[in-house]
């Protein structure tokens, strides 16, 4: 490991061994020398930093306790609300907009003892999948700035994978922490639906959104669920009981487990992709697991539910940009017009396809025909997960059909970018948990990432089926 | 009701009326990149045309979650200044917005 992981930041910061200023200063240069080539961030917070750092050293050097997390660099993804520090979804619409509120989860790792670098770069509302979409410029991949990091959380997975910060929090809606994970050799998770609070994230698609963190190791990634997951009163969609137990069952094992093998893999996926893929399942046996071939024949249909369901929830959720209340306003001489020019002027391409897309999809001659059909093969799609998940404790899959990709490959035609998406998109439709573990290279020597599917609330299974991969790899 | 023809799936008068729905003014070219790029979309989306769904209950919610309210205790809210200075405009403790009859659409 080239970096130092979170887990070893907090022990050595609050046992006084390391200074939490040493540990931000490290991140900062870092920042320095490679920022201007990887562009992760939309914004640095370095004096703040610097004054959270040295904070956390005084209480060490007082004996009073600190946080889980006490010392460890994290980056945001900029679709978080931070209190008095802009917040921009990198869309001009929202340029300049400092948030009356900070969101749930940053609440609770500032209590943990985190010192937050920076804001990140996404695409423009979270709507992309190599971060091409912002409107501030693309984020590059770390490992090869000639190509993507992913997205839409890649500028949170570009400030890992860079060591900018030693962990960060992205937002998934479709695969958009799962995805950059994988591009950029990173642990990245999806939780499951309701399991993180909602409250202060910008809403895209709100039946599919899940804050989750991008992290270098299980461990870490374990430690960070337990510090932001748990119920929140300020989100009327988060489960009522306490965050999961999960750096307790890393070193479990997964002797007896049952991993199930999806016999009809859409096509499409690079050969070394396979070949990975078929490497963990043996990692997962030699352990003693059981892999069970099972079928979800809803799987490829999952694409179309997706882009029908979440551009109709983002058309309704970004009506709320119409220049009165926060962010951009272009004048004009009545209320309509005022509206209508400030949201063609403050919103960029992608955007705009998704609100036109989704309006069309919920309009009235072709709601049953677009979104009424959608969320009926959604209603297939869990079925088609429970009969699976009857035969197996998690499910195996690739991440991404591909490595990162070049800059500029995917942006002339809009559906090739949304085929990235197939096996992280059913995830989100069912409301359960994912998570990316990176296992070995593929094309052009770049990671290539595993995905591990689990049930509703099967964050357990997930992380020890996860831990096991990290030690075979 | 019967999903359109594919090849007739989109006119540019139908995007045209979405966008006003949506609130955004497109140009000429833009309406005319728009209707090209959903027709191509509504295309391939087409796939699901082949299930059959008759019978199959829709789900907008992926867990069996029930509305709830929390006790009824007055909280704390938003601090007003610190809203009205994030806005465009405000004037008198409010949001200020352009007229809003009076004027044609």
């Amino acid at each position: 490991m080239a970096f130092q992981t979170a887990v070893d930041i907090a022990k050595q910061v609050a046992s006084g061994s390391l200074s939490a200023t040493t540990v931000l200063e490290e991140h900062l240069s870092r920042i320095t020398e490679r920022e201007g080539e990887v562009h992760a961030f939309n914004l640095v917070t370095t004096e703040s930093a610097r004054a959270t750092a040295q904070a956390i050293d005084e209480s060490v050097a007082k004996g009073r306790p600190v946080g889980p997390l006490a010392g460890v660099p994290i980056a945001l993804k900029d679709n978080m609300c931070t209190r008095g520090v802009p917040t921009t979804c990198s869309s001009k619409i929202l340029e300049g907009w400092k948030p009356p509120y900070d969101a749930t989860v940053v609440t609770r790792l500032a209590a943990a003892g985190a010192v937050f670098v920076g804001k990140t770069n996404l695409d423009e509302f979270a709507m992309g999948s190599s971060t091409e979409n912002s409107a501030f410029g693309p984020t590059r991949n770390p490992l090869d700035t000639s190509r993507v990091p992913g997205g839409s959380s890649g500028g949170s997975a570009a400030a890992v994978a860079a060591g900018f910060s030693a962990a960060s929090l992205g937002s998934d809606t479709g695969g958009s922490i799962r995805q950059p994970a994988a591009l950029c050799g990173l642990v990245g998770v999806k939780p499951t639906y309701g399991v993180v609070s909602r409250q202060g994230l910008v809403a895209f698609a709100s039946s599919l959104d899940q804050i989750g963190p991008f992290t270098h190791t299980v461990a870490d990634a374990a430690l960070l669920m337990e510090v932001i997951a748990g119920h929140d009163e300020n989100d009327s969609t988060s489960l009522p009981q306490p965050a999961p137990s999960l750096t307790a069952v890393l070193d479990r094992g997964v002797k007896g487990m049952r991993i199930g093998r999806i016999t009809d893999l859409p096509e499409g996926c690079e050969p070394e992709v396979l070949t990975r893929l078929d490497e963990a399942f043996e990692t997962l046996r030699r352990a003693g697991a059981t892999i069970v071939d099972i079928t979800l024949p809803s799987l490829s249909y999952g694409l179309t539910a997706y882009y029908l369901v979440a551009p109709a929830e983002a058309s309704s959720n970004l009506a709320r940009y119409d220049g009165v209340r926060y962010g951009l306003r272009v004048d004009a001489p009545d209320l309509n017009a005022m509206y209508a020019a400030t949201r063609s002027q403050g919103f960029g391409p992608e955007v705009k396809r998704r609100i036109m897309l989704g309006t069309y999809a919920l309009s009235a001659g072709y709601f049953d025909a677009y979104y009424g059909k959608a969320l009926k093969v959604r209603r297939l799609l869990a079925d088609d997960f429970s009969r699976a998940y009857s035969s197996c404790d998690v499910i195996l899959t690739p991440t991404s059909p591909t490595v990162a990709f070049k800059l500029g490959e995917k942006t002339n035609d809009p559906l090739t970018m949304y085929l990235c998406d197939v096996f992280t998109i059913p995830t989100n439709l069912v409301g359960h948990a994912a998570m990316s573990v990176p296992f070995g290279k593929g094309a052009h020597d770049l990671p290539v990432g595993v995905q591990v599917l689990a049930p509703a609330l099967g964050e357990e299974q997930m992380f020890m089926v996860a831990a096991e991969l990290e030690r075979g790899r | 009701m019967t999903t359109p023809d594919p090849s007739a799936r989109l006119s540019r008068d139908v995007v045209a009326k979405v966008a006003r729905l949506a609130r955004l003014d497109l140009t000429p070219d833009e309406l005319d990149v728009m209707t090209n790029q959903l027709a191509g979309m509504l295309d391939h989306f087409s796939d699901i045309d082949k299930l059959d769904l008759a019978d199959v209950a829709p789900l907008a919610q992926p867990l069996p979650l029930k509305n709830v309210l929390r006790d009824d205790v007055v909280v704390k809210g938003l601090d007003r200044d610190e809203v009205l200075a994030a806005a465009p405009a405000a004037e008198d403790g409010r949001f200020r917005v352009p007229p809003t009859i009076g004027f044609q659409e």
